[in-house]
């Protein structure tokens, strides 16, 4: 069994609550920082462990908090981000629903690093019965003294509210999550300045999603060199995977981060292999905005490689023949599924969710909508698949966030790999209507294994 | 004219607490929530100018938010709400089959609600929920592994429901 640093505990039963978690050394981590260390030991022993942000973006953590601005007389604000919204990613619902105070011991030591005495979980509203868990496991913290006035005698204050949204994809990019949470729409601000200098009510604030949060604390337990030493290179530590589609086992894992996709794909600690004994066609590794890789890029790099689930060795190849890993939704395809039907399912999402203040996302990702529709319901055109890879061309790297990017790569990967689906559609309408492409050649250097 | 009750006046007063004074606009989202759920499901014109009251903010502050975000409604919707994911990791695991038996079975489309005023069908966006697929949320609970008899056991549920509390 691979070594389990956040999901070591889960099977515990009562584990939920505070007096089993404290019983099996939960919040042993804020005893040790609020007794032996100072803020920045923290910020170093975090900088030294090589976490990366596991929201999506991959940015060192350790880093991101020794930006933080820290001008005398002004509050600063940490704010965990629970705004769990990338298609095919469940993994920090899973870790708040059935291990709360971890999050919770996570986010007082975070909030003794960077100086936050009042700490917001910003959740997505829809996730309303997690809302309850984690108010009562504040509660708890709060009644058992981990949080309030001088916590142990330290001179550290400190007060963790919860904050849902109400719907809205686009308040898990950290400036349009700020926005919402001081009350208005979720349009994301332009940057500079980052937050680290003006977030939260104008205050110097720093943006972290609830895994990166929670990873703090047995990074603190063990020491950031230790902590270094699992997973490959700058791909450091254990990774939630939240893995769906097609395949036997879909769930939440813990990895460490030196394991290969295929393990991760076919052994039965994880996902199980495909479902049904069907064929592999394809996977999204790290949710719904990170390219598509056909079968035979998925197992093995262009290069003949293996393929590990790790940061470097997902995108490896770049977007011509590489993804990510992103936030770790692992959506897996089997022969049967239609991946124009996906892209452009993928397209309405990104379509619903962009907050029109850019014209090249606001229009474009309507324009994708209407062009994969076309292609989907057998009214498109050949030419449309040129247009289609115009369109995307348009908004990559002309928005103010990267939701833009997010709608551009599923479209722009999905042309890539699989051309030929898309002009089956378009040349066979009616057939198109009554079956699916299938795995034409996609999976043919793996059928052997599979 | 709509007013909070006592006790929720005292619940928004705590929610406006949790943020620096001066800055209770950020309890503009919670507050519109109970406001949804006190006020009839959905957030009329009457509604919002209220909540703009409360909050001693102006009427388009909260209009702007209101028309935002994807959990308030802005037109009556029915007592029990169907809000199936359609985004692609439900779509492998058949979510188009279960939308379609759901207008068949309730006899509505998506964004309509039946003659009774029960029922409300809502295809919505990811919810989090991709590998526990089928899926739909219906209230403050996730309905997941969606199969037609599962939908046909919901829908009992909250017939019942409705029965029990009239």
């Amino acid at each position: 069994m691979a070594r389990k640093l956040l999901l070591d505990k889960i099977g515990i039963e009562g584990i939920r609550y505070y007096d089993v978690y404290r019983k099996n050394g939960g919040y042993a981590s804020v005893e040790k920082v609020l007794k032996t260390m100072s803020p920045d030991d923290v910020t170093k022993e975090v900088k030294k462990s090589g976490l990366r942000g596991r929201g999506g973006a991959g940015f060192p953590t350790g880093l991101k908090w020794s930006f933080l601005a820290k001008p005398a007389g002004v509050p600063r604000y940490l704010v965990c981000n629970a705004d769990e919204s990338e298609p095919g990613t469940f993994k920090d619902r899973f870790l708040m629903e059935f291990i709360p105070h971890l999050l919770i011991e996570g986010l007082i030591v975070s909030s003794y690093a960077t100086g936050s005495n009042r700490t917001y979980i910003y959740i997505r509203g829809e996730f309303g019965w997690i809302v309850e868990i984690l108010e009562q496991a504040i509660a708890e913290a709060n009644n058992n003294g981990w949080l309030g006035k001088n916590i142990l005698g330290s001179g550290f204050d400190c007060e963790i509210f919860v904050h849902p949204g109400a719907g809205a994809y686009i308040c898990g990019e950290e400036t349009a999550l700020l926005e919402s949470l001081e009350g208005k729409r979720g349009n994301p601000r332009i940057k500079p300045p980052f937050p680290a200098v003006k977030g939260l009510y104008g205050c110097p604030t720093v943006v972290n999603n609830v895994e990166t949060l929670a990873t703090v604390v047995p990074i603190i337990s063990m020491g950031g060199d230790e902590y270094a030493k699992i997973g490959i290179g700058k791909s450091a530590g254990t990774k939630l995977i939240s893995a769906c589609g097609n395949i036997n086992k879909p769930g939440v894992y813990e990895i460490e981060m030196n394991i290969s996709v295929e393990e991760f794909l076919y052994s039965d600690e994880y996902c199980g292999g495909i479902a049904n004994g069907k064929r592999l066609k394809a996977c999204v590794p790290g949710g719904s905005s990170v390219p598509i890789l056909p079968a035979n890029l998925l197992l093995k790099t262009a290069k003949g490689e293996t393929r590990m689930m790790t940061y470097e060795s997902l995108s490896d190849g770049g977007f011509q023949t590489g993804s990510m890993l992103g936030s770790g939704g692992f959506i897996v395809y089997d022969e049967d599924q239609c991946i124009v039907r996906n892209t452009y399912s993928f397209a309405r999402f990104y379509r619903h969710e962009s907050c029109g203040q850019c014209s090249p996302c606001r229009e474009g990702t309507l324009w994708l909508t209407k062009i994969l529709y076309d292609i989907e319901y057998g009214k498109g055109k050949m030419k449309d698949i040129d247009l289609l890879w115009h369109v995307q061309g348009n908004i990559e790297g002309n928005t103010i966030c990267p939701l833009g990017d997010a709608a551009a790569w599923p479209v722009a990967a999905a042309i890539r790999h699989f051309r030929d689906e898309f002009e089956w559609h378009i040349t066979n309408p009616e057939e198109a209507q009554r079956r699916n492409y299938g795995l034409a050649h996609y999976a043919d250097t793996l059928q052997a294994e599979v | 004219m709509i007013k909070f009750s006592e006790q929720k006046l005292k619940e928004i007063e705590q929610i406006i607490s949790h943020y620096p004074e001066g800055k209770q606009k950020s309890a503009l989202l919670p507050v519109l929530h109970i406001a949804q759920q006190e006020f009839g499901g959905w957030l009329s014109v009457e509604t919002m100018d209220y909540v703009a009251t409360v909050l001693n903010l102006l009427p388009i502050e909260v209009y702007e938010v209101a028309t935002f975000y994807s959990m308030y409604n802005l037109k009556p919707v029915g007592r029990y709400i169907f809000e199936v994911c359609q985004t692609g990791p439900c779509i492998t695991k058949g979510s188009d089959n279960i939308i379609k038996y759901i207008e068949e079975k309730l006899g509505i489309k998506p964004g309509e609600t039946t003659a009774d005023g029960l029922f409300t069908l809502k295809t919505v966006e990811c919810l989090g929920a991709c590998g526990y697929a089928p899926m739909m949320q219906l209230g403050k609970s996730y309905r997941e592994h969606l199969t037609k008899e599962k939908v046909n056991a919901i829908i009992e549920e909250c017939r019942m429901n409705a029965e029990k509390n009239n």
